[in-house]
């Protein structure tokens, strides 16, 4: 079991409000992933929920039992941290059969259940290597190994991914989703890249200056964000926004429209265009368009194998089914 | 790093290094000539002492059987030993506590330690003497494990808190989530980890209670003098008898220096801890 309730959880640090009192709901089994911009207060959620940091009010429940003031070790959770956090001085067995020892297991019991976690996260044949031996993939997958022995009731990563190289992350995200559907147990995952939130989750949780702007699946985010922010964070590349007259037309304050929902053509359309940079990345293309009357160019994206240059004129047509329309306040309308 | 330089220029650097290491050497050098010297030989012109025919051991011979030199150097092992690890016990959890939960005071804290060493030992002499009276602690061994450890505790915690500053936080707190107790964290994961620091503080500490003498001085007499105590009776009661004050020298430094000499890597090693990354 893992489920994980916050009830108006807050949290300072002395003066500063970092975390506004905050709810949410955590069901077990879910893949959960916190985004947000560096600084949003999403590492301190995680880490008030592992009771790594003092709650400041309000209240944890994980599985319905009161957590609040459960130091960590009892809470039954299990963490990976971005710098990995393994023990150098011993090794990639001791490191993963560490959280056993310190539960009192003999050691048959112990080195049985390294065994198979080694034999899951194929690190049997590094077992008795130190991780300063280890490439950044393999002391991940240590990092995993200590967490998934403990068989917690959620696991927490604090941006795991991070510090890899892109091709490995690609590679640790399917893991890690392929160790959650195996396990079946609760994931909270905290990462400011929205391409491994929306790869990844069954639930984003948007967080800004801490508090949720949304929680949703990720296509619901995608559809129907809530508001500016969520719409300009959650999609790659990101939302075009445009204000002003346009935006009057369809009675809204700011009308938004994705690069992926915007036709390009060189006959005819609603907005005619210059082109700026283009970005090939072979399956797609990437046009950056100064507008007439817009304030900011538009990103727009037009198949793989486009025959436009810098300077070019196009004309460019949202697609009115797509598009997002928000208030003064920045709301969706 | 290599950088190119004339040869003429790295003869003379070469000379002055050496002639300075010499110079600073010399004293040395000097007493452990004279301690192979007879008395007579020794109080000539420094050039007959080191030509004059006469090699002996009888200094030392003297010197053992005058003073009981194995008591004396017994008293420094317990002394120096007993006040570097009832000090580590202290500074252990003292520099965890700064390290990691650091409080609003705590750089003050520090730097009111750091001060305590600027105080001459002697303003305040007195009243640990009369303390020591009246607690009957004069010339014990424990009496001495105790204000000699107090004297270098400064020195303990601000080493060891370095080292631990080098420690990442996240893998104690990895430990904490992995079911480790605060004793667990402690004994498994962070002293571990700073061992090298631990050992240079360690080696430290026993070097500089060992060549302590103010307090080992003042405080003791007889049964709890160290090494220092046995040197510095035979400065002035029995007058200038250098080849024996030379003896009774090497036979008190040597110890030391013996175990500085093989523990020299460590102690570097520790001292530069963290420097380089």
């Amino acid at each position: 079991m893992g489920q994980i309730t916050l009830n108006k959880v807050r949290k300072c640090f002395g003066e500063v409000e970092v975390i506004p009192p905050l709810d949410l709901e955590i069901n077990d089994g879910e893949f959960v992933v916190f985004v947000g911009p560096s600084g949003c207060g999403k590492s301190t959620l995680l880490r008030l929920i592992a009771g790594l940091e003092d709650v400041s009010d309000g209240e944890i429940r994980i599985d319905g039992a009161e957590a609040t003031d459960v130091p960590p070790a009892k809470r039954g959770l299990a963490m990976v941290f971005q710098s990995y956090a393994l023990y150098p001085h011993m090794s990639v067995r001791k490191n993963i059969a560490f959280p056993l020892r310190m539960a009192g297991l003999d050691k048959a019991a112990q080195d049985k259940k390294v065994e198979e976690a080694a034999r899951v996260l194929n690190l049997t044949d590094y077992l008795e290597r130190k991780p300063g031996q280890l490439s950044g993939g393999q002391r991940q997958r240590v990092a995993i190994g200590r967490a998934i022995v403990r068989e917690p009731a959620a696991f927490l990563f604090d941006e795991p991914l991070s510090n890899l190289d892109a091709a490995l992350r690609v590679g640790m995200r399917l893991e890690i989703s392929e160790l959650h559907k195996r396990l079946a147990t609760t994931m909270i995952y905290v990462t400011h890249d929205q391409v491994e939130a929306m790869t990844m989750a069954d639930k984003i949780v948007v967080l800004r200056a801490g508090n949720i702007e949304q929680v949703g699946s990720p296509l619901e985010l995608y559809r129907n964000p809530r508001n500016l922010f969520v719409a300009g964070f959650i999609g790659s590349p990101k939302m075009n926004f445009v204000n002003g007259q346009e935006a009057a037309k369809h009675d809204a304050h700011t009308i938004g429209i994705r690069p992926e929902h915007t036709q390009v053509s060189t006959e005819g359309g609603d907005w005619p265009g210059v082109v700026g940079v283009s970005e090939h990345l072979g399956s797609d293309t990437f046009f950056h368009v100064t507008c007439e009357g817009f304030a900011d160019p538009l990103t727009v994206r037009a198949g793989g194998e486009v025959d436009l240059h810098y300077g070019d004129k196009v004309f460019l047509t949202p697609d009115a089914a797509h598009l997002h329309r928000f208030d003064k306040e920045g709301l969706r309308l | 790093m290599a950088r190119a330089v004339p040869h003429k220029t790295k003869v003379f650097n070469t000379a002055v290094a050496g002639t300075i290491g010499f110079l600073m050497f010399f004293p040395i050098l000097w007493i452990l000539i004279l301690s192979f010297k007879t008395e007579e030989d020794a109080i000539r012109a420094p050039f007959q002492v080191l030509f004059s025919s006469g090699w002996t051991m009888d200094s030392f011979a003297t010197v053992q059987e005058r003073s009981d030199y194995f008591k004396h150097f017994m008293n420094s092992v317990t002394i120096s030993l007993g006040s570097t690890f009832l000090g580590l016990l202290i500074a252990i959890p003292a520099a965890w506590a700064m390290a990691f939960v650091p409080a609003k005071h705590t750089k003050d804290v520090l730097m009111w330690m750091l001060s305590t060493k600027m105080l001459p030992p002697v303003g305040v002499l007195v009243p640990i003497y009369l303390i020591f009276r009246d607690l009957g602690l004069l010339d014990t061994r424990v009496g001495l494990v105790f204000v000699l450890m107090m004297m270098n505790l400064p020195i303990i915690i601000w080493m060891l808190y370095t080292y631990f500053r080098e420690i990442p936080g996240e893998i104690l707190e990895a430990a904490r989530m992995d079911g480790a107790s605060l004793r667990e964290e402690v004994l498994y994961v962070l002293t571990p980890m700073a061992v090298p620091g631990i050992a240079s503080t360690v080696l430290l500490n026993i070097i500089l209670s060992w060549n302590e003498a103010f307090w080992t001085l003042n405080l003791t007499a007889a049964k709890a003098a160290p090494l220092t105590a046995f040197i510095a009776s035979y400065s002035s009661p029995e007058g200038l008898f250098y080849a024996k004050l030379s003896a009774a020298s090497i036979m008190a430094i040597a110890p030391i220096l013996i175990m500085g000499w093989f523990s020299q890597k460590q102690l570097v090693r520790g001292l530069t801890f963290g420097a380089v990354k």
